[in-house]
């Protein structure tokens, strides 16, 4: 996406973007919710690989644990999703309406030679390896929070 | 998104085009499922025409790879764009699947 000439030259140091979604319990959602936010990271100059790469699979993981595990596709759970971005860093927030995880008992080394060939357990794997910081927490729901510093 | 079968010589070739995520990897699954049943032994999965590829896609492919291998027959891959090279070396799956440049290539290979 180009920004029109007027605005060429207009630094984009002070900018910063902030989105709030809320959708059904529903994967068909996924990857419109997706592209919304990597459309944030690319009007701030994300790389393209974290544009194409990183924030797609990512986020793609944390909103697919929330609608098939946290709200289990009760398609009356909701799933919220903040998205906060400016030049520095993105920073995602995933809210389900589950009891929440222990991240560290859940996150396996998915390239270890037992786990290589098993169908599942990457999505967390990929989450941490994508995003500089992943957290999980209560606060009115079950927050999962992807961090991730910008890069040229 | 949507995945387009034919069939290249004695090969079944998958062009993804678009996302393979958790909404759509069933869909891949299966219709290369019955085309295993129907006693197709070799299948080339292209990704010239895909975006980006969750763990569920990933773990879909693992799955394949298994079920056709378990029948006798043969998965390879190709065209992966850089961002999923890039993908498959973090999970360490270019080390499970034979991977080729190039459709052309990975046809040779068979």
């Amino acid at each position: 996406m180009t920004s029109p000439d007027r605005f060429r030259g207009l630094p984009l140091g002070s900018l910063h973007l902030a989105l709030e979604l809320e959708i059904p319990s529903d994967i068909r959602y996924i990857e419109r919710v997706v592209e919304m936010v990597a459309r944030q990271c690319e009007q701030l100059a994300y790389s393209t690989r974290q544009v194409s790469l990183n924030v797609p699979v990512a986020l793609t993981e944390a909103l697919s644990n929330a609608i098939l595990r946290g709200n289990r596709e009760h398609i009356a759970k909701r799933v919220q999703v903040r998205c906060d971005v400016n030049r520095e860093r993105l920073v995602l927030e995933v809210v389900d309406e589950g009891t929440g995880f222990d991240l560290a008992e859940c996150l396996v080394d998915a390239t270890s030679p037992e786990n290589l060939v098993r169908e599942d357990g990457r999505g967390l794997f990929l989450m941490a390896q994508l995003m500089d910081r992943v957290e999980r927490f209560a606060n009115h729901g079950n927050v999962v929070r992807l961090t991730m510093r910008r890069h040229d | 998104m949507s995945f387009a079968l034919r069939k290249q010589g004695d090969v079944v070739v998958v062009d993804v085009e678009g996302q393979l995520i958790v909404g759509n990897r069933q869909e891949l699954k299966q219709k290369v499922l019955d085309e295993l049943e129907r006693g197709e032994k070799k299948f080339l999965i292209d990704f010239s025409q895909t975006g980006y590829i969750d763990s569920s896609g990933l773990g879909v492919l693992v799955s394949l790879s298994k079920k056709i291998r378990e029948q006798g027959g043969e998965l390879r891959l190709a065209n992966l764009n850089d961002d999923l090279k890039t993908l498959f070396e973090l999970t360490k799956l270019d080390t499970l699947f034979q991977i080729a440049d190039t459709r052309e290539r990975a046809l040779e290979s068979f």
